[in-house]
């Protein structure tokens, strides 16, 4: 680990002004980023600890919920408006890391973890275009087996890890930041980026600015949600398929459907084709196949990863029938 | 020379000076009968307090005066020469006091290989930092020592590297095309009865299969570790050891010093597995202290046990079995190849189950080594049986389905009179026993012989069983001193291992009914090279191996205190043989009240203290019969009819090892066994990148071993039937809890699903294809 200072943010101006010199880099919970700097991928020389500011869980007048970015995620997912508002929510944060992990954890930082692709962590011995752009990349004829099969190009094949950032997508959550030019909010599906040519370039945070806060639009017909992840182990692993779903119906037909998938590319996927598909359709597992089968058309798997496309067909077909039967 | 082989040399001589209870005519051990001591009764372990309360001290927690940390760098290429090493950056950073390379490391010999020599600790005999060769991709190339294990771990990252690279076999369909016969324990891993090829040919029923098991890591909880410290040209090492005494013998030659001058320390140990023997950071360790002239501790970061300490290779194993229309046995076949280092002897003897489990017409049995530039290879908890069985019970399981049987039934069937393949009795054999107790306990009776037919909500549920073995062995060296003293308490020293089996609980209760005295009377160190004997904690044989060392030493103590006690103690004119302890006295074996108090003797002869020590006799029980463990598992597992994915519900063993010295502690062994298995089963496998020879998962985040809730309820059952022809009528129960499970897993998901799935682990991409469409 290298040298670097730290100090805590008095609030969010402060954090800001520490937050833009260059190589700070904003603390939450640290279970991701403490762990990159052992393994010296990050190496900021001064760390602005950011998890004193708003944790705040506020229920507004128009119906959606204000989640402040240094609120735990185990303050989260216990939280009452959640659990009965935005299950999935809940259900995904639980699905992710370990209690001891998820009481250190923020939502901020949470938004933010790094891919688990083991090249990326193999600093010395791997090749690598998000740790050094240019490079090259390990994965693509390596072990690929937990690597994207959506949205990924040929520098770089990683997944995000997150649970609850699939949540998020499905639920259209608004990320609010603040920089030195002010603040503004970012749809959570244009917070991340797919690779491109610049996988070392995973958000469009403009630089030093900080995520405030997360905020979920109301979505009645999110009460009945479901996330479900699948995975190699019965915990403590990461989503080889992840599907959040949320599902409106009217006398069996689609009213409205909402569906992000996790593990399947550089950020969390929402499934706007799929969407748009099932609307207006009935609520049969005909219906679904068809639309999934049309979300993962692109789909362009690895040589360890085909699996994925029969197993997320499968996944968020089970889920929706599941909420389908819930409703009916 | 093998074990056997050095057994029988010494046997000739043995046999003229004294005849032993373990050979045949022999008595068996007196502790067998005495059914009223410590021995079967549940004792927990006398190390837990000190282990939870963390006053236990491990090898990376001995302080020592003016010590420093080090930390090691590892080669990025598998094979090649190191062109430049750029150290400046490194050694000037803060608090670094040292980087030790290949160009300022002292002269040092390689440490002998093990099984190259009776007392051999080393994973591989290649040169530690002499030059400027690449063996293996993670192979140490520097070493850092500073103030603190911080500014190590920095200085470290500063280090820069280049290679040369040299072409280097990584990819195993390579290798294989070079593979050589296996050679284990100095014999060839070949063994051909009858025309086996020719008898499967004319068999009227058959399976004939591949299986595969990938490479896996060790990852004791306890990281490998050393703290390390020169008092002139003496030595003293605290280690995370399963083999005190081998270690210093090893280090000895590496460094031209005598064995007395290396004392190897390692009273607690954080599970051994196999891989707590002499890899390179002990002698690096000493070889920086000795360049600094400081103490030095090198506690391996988790990657660096997976770059440096091997692990169980791959395998890939032909298994064929020609079968009777009755399900009687024609031809057995195993064949099949390994990866191995270059520089160790460790072709994973997956053939070794096959030679004693069932009756057979015809065997070929036979393991060839293929050899890579990779981290030396080596033992992890039964290698062999473990994954040997995998293929072996499988074939059973596949055999059953396609004759219509019932897969115990089947195994009955050929359930063997004597050894198959060397004809040899067994000394305790009642696998049949316990295949019938575990099938009743577990309800086997409910499993549905047609696969796929037993369907909950999304979950498809089955049921599969596996024999479990795994032999007897007791090594030669095994020796113990007893001391009694005035109190009437006795101590024991043996260089013997905790690794957390329960092994002083257990050897203390042993000792304790030995000399018919209180628990609380009795100590029993170990973990000392400094000690008698040489025991390796490994092979399931610490358990014979101490018990026969104290009974050889309590019978010199015995016979030398009834001799010194002379005509005034009623014991007068009894011999050791013919007394037994018992409440604190020594007893006339079949006359109790004729007695005197181990107090009362010590008075009369006068001594504050009376000591004895003495050898094991050499081990020639398993000269005389085939021994060995056996066990049947059995396994409930739910295959997820959406995903793929397989969880266990359900697991029951049903064991026969002898007699269960300490049920609490055993019963922990078995549970951990099958714990280690549902991993090899499910989930274990290290990602060997061919290209270049990287291990690419080196953490446990990515390296996935079972997690709490992958563990259901698991129940250990046994037949307690002492082996008589082994000491106090046990076998060591260690490594049999992994053997078995793998298939019994395999079996069961192919009762759930009607897939058979013969490449470990399954995981869901394996059972997925075969779920059919989108349901």
């Amino acid at each position: 680990m290298n040298s670097f200072t730290y100090a805590r943010a008095a609030d969010v101006i402060d954090a800001v002004q520490q937050g833009t010199r260059v190589h700070a880099k904003y603390l939450g919970g640290g279970t991701n980023l403490v762990d990159l700097m052992r393994e010296t991928l990050e190496q900021p020389s001064a760390l602005v600890d950011v998890s004193g500011l708003s944790s705040d869980i506020t229920e507004r007048e128009d119906g959606s919920l204000l989640i402040g970015a240094a609120a735990r995620n185990t303050a989260v997912a216990e939280h009452r408006a959640v659990r009965t508002r935005y299950p999935l929510l809940a259900r995904a944060i639980l699905a992710g890391a370990s209690g001891q992990i998820r009481n250190m954890a923020t939502v901020g930082g949470n938004l933010l973890q790094r891919t688990r692709c083991t090249y990326f962590y193999d600093n010395d011995g791997s090749r690598c275009n998000k740790r050094t752009p240019g490079q090259g990349c390990d994965a693509i004829q390596g072990f690929n087996r937990i690597h994207a099969i959506l949205g990924a190009s040929p520098s770089c094949v990683a997944t995000h890890p997150s649970d609850m950032c699939v949540a998020l997508a499905a639920l259209d959550a608004l990320v609010h930041v603040t920089g030195l030019d002010g603040s503004r909010t970012i749809a959570v599906v244009d917070l991340h980026r797919l690779p491109g040519d610049h996988p070392e370039i995973e958000t469009n945070l403009r630089p030093g600015e900080l995520i405030t806060a997360v905020e979920l639009p109301a979505l009645p017909f999110a009460q009945r949600s479901v996330y479900r992840k699948v995975r190699d182990r019965a915990s403590y692993a990461f989503a080889l398929i992840s599907v959040a779903a949320a599902l409106d119906l009217d006398h069996g037909i689609v009213k409205d459907v909402r569906l992000a998938l996790g593990g399947v590319a550089h950020k969390p996927w929402r499934a706007l084709k799929l969407e748009a598909s099932l609307k207006g359709q009935p609520a049969t597992t005909q219906s679904f196949l068809a639309a999934v089968e049309e979300e993962l058309a692109d789909a362009t798997p690895l040589p360890h990863n085909k699996f994925k496309v029969e197993l997320a067909k499968r996944t968020v077909v089970a889920v929706l029938a599941e909420l389908a039967g819930d409703i009916s | 020379m093998s074990i056997k082989e050095t057994a029988q040399a010494v046997m000739k001589k043995a046999v003229q000076i004294a005849p032993d209870a373990l050979m045949p005519g022999g008595a068996p051990d007196p502790l067998i009968r005495q059914k009223h001591g410590l021995i079967g009764t549940p004792v927990s372990r006398l190390d837990g307090p000190q282990k939870v309360s963390g006053t236990a001290r491990f090898a990376a927690e001995f302080p020592m005066e003016g010590m420093l940390f080090a930390t090691l760098k590892y080669s990025t290429i598998p094979k090649g020469k190191i062109t430049n090493l750029d150290i400046a950056a490194a050694a000037a950073a803060p608090g670094v006091v040292l980087v030790m390379t290949h160009h300022n490391a002292p002269r040092m010999k390689p440490a002998p290989a093990f099984m190259s020599s009776a007392k051999a600790a080393g994973g591989d005999d290649l040169p530690i930092m002499q030059d400027a060769e690449i063996h293996w991709n993670g192979q140490p190339v520097a070493v850092v020592l500073a103030e603190t294990q911080e500014q190590a771990d920095y200085a470290k990252t500063l280090i820069g590297v280049t290679y040369e690279t040299e072409p280097a076999v990584t990819a195993f369909e390579v290798a294989k095309a070079d593979s050589e016969p296996g050679v284990f324990q100095g014999e060839p891993l070949l063994l051909e009865i009858g025309d086996a090829d020719a008898s499967l040919a004319a068999a009227p029923h058959k399976v004939d299969a591949v299986y595969r098991t990938p490479r896996h890591s060790h990852n004791p909880i306890e990281l490998h570790a050393a703290t390390v410290g020169w008092d002139g040209d003496h030595l003293l090492v605290h280690d995370a050891s399963q083999c005190v005494t081998h270690t210093a013998w090893s280090l000895a030659e590496v460094f031209g010093i005598a064995e007395e001058q290396v004392h190897v320390t390692s009273l607690f140990v954080g599970g051994g597995f196999g891989s707590k023997t002499l890899w390179q950071h002990q002698t690096l360790a000493a070889a920086a202290s000795k360049l600094a002239e400081r103490p030095v501790r090198l506690m391996l970061s988790r990657e660096g046990v997976y770059r440096i300490v091997g692990g169980r290779t791959l395998t890939e194993q032909r298994m064929a079995i020609g079968a009777q229309g009755d399900g009687r046995f024609d031809a057995l076949i195993q064949t099949g190849v390994v990866a191995m280092g270059r520089h160790n002897n460790m072709p994973e003897p997956f053939i070794l189950p096959a030679r004693s489990a069932y009756q057979a017409g015809s065997f070929r049995l036979d393991v060839e080594a293929a050899k890579m530039d990779m981290v030396a290879n080596t033992f992890m908890r039964a290698p062999g049986e473990s994954v040997g069985t995998f293929a072996l019970e499988s074939a059973v399981d596949e055999l059953a389905d396609n004759l219509g049987m019932d897969p115990i039934e089947l195994r009955i069937r050929n359930e063997p009179e004597k050894d198959p393949t060397t004809g040899a009795p067994f000394s305790s054999r009642h696998i049949v026993e316990a295949y019938r107790a575990g099938a009743e306990k577990f309800g086997w009776a409910a499993r549905k012989a047609k696969p796929g037919t037993h369907r909950e909500g999304e979950w498809l549920i089955g049921m599969g069983c596996a024999t479990a073995t795994y032999p007897y062995y007791r090594m030669p060296g095994g020796a113990a001193r007893i001391t009694l003293t005035a109190d009437g308490r006795a101590n024991v020293k043996i260089a013997a291992h905790e690794m957390g089996m329960g092994t002083s609980t257990t050897q203390t209760m042993v000792t304790a009914d030995r000399l018919g005295l209180a628990m609380e009377c009795v100590s029993v160190d170990y973990g000392d090279s400094h000690f008698p004997g040489v025991v390796l904690a490994g092979g399931s044989q610490q358990t014979a191996s101490i018990g026969a060392s104290v009974a050889a030493a309590y019978r010199k103590l015995i016979t030398e205190l009834l001799k010194l006690a002379g005509k005034d103690s009623p014991l007068h004119g009894l011999d050791a043989d013919e007394v037994i302890g018992r409440d604190g006295h020594l007893c006339k074996s079949d006359e109790l009240e004729r007695r005197e108090s181990y107090v009362s003797l010590m008075a009369r002869i006068g001594r504050e203290e009376l000591t004895a020590e003495a050898s094991a006799p050499p081990p020639l029980e398993f000269t005389h019969w085939s021994m060995h463990s056996h066990g049947a598992m059995f396994c409930e597992v739910r295959v997820n009819a959406i995903t793929g994915e397989t969880r266990v519900s359900r697991f029951l063993g049903s064991f026969d090892c002898g007699r269960i010295l300490n049920p609490k502690t055993a019963a922990s062994q078995f549970r951990g066994g099958i714990i280690m298995g549902l991993g090899l089963a499910l989930m274990e496998e290290t990602q060997f990148d061919e290209r270049n020879g990287r291990v690419m998962n080196p953490s446990l985040a990515e390296y996935h071993v079972p997690v709490h809730i992958d563990v259901p309820e698991i129940d250990v059952i046994w037949t307690d039937i002492p082996d008589p022809h082994a000491p106090m009528g046990a076998h060591g129960v260690g490594e049999i809890g992994i053997t078995g499970v793998g298939a019994a897993v395999a079996n069961a998901v192919y009762n759930a699903m009607g897939r058979r799935v013969r490449d470990l682990p399954i995981t869901l991409d394996k059972t997925l294809p075969e779920l059919g469409l989108v349901p």
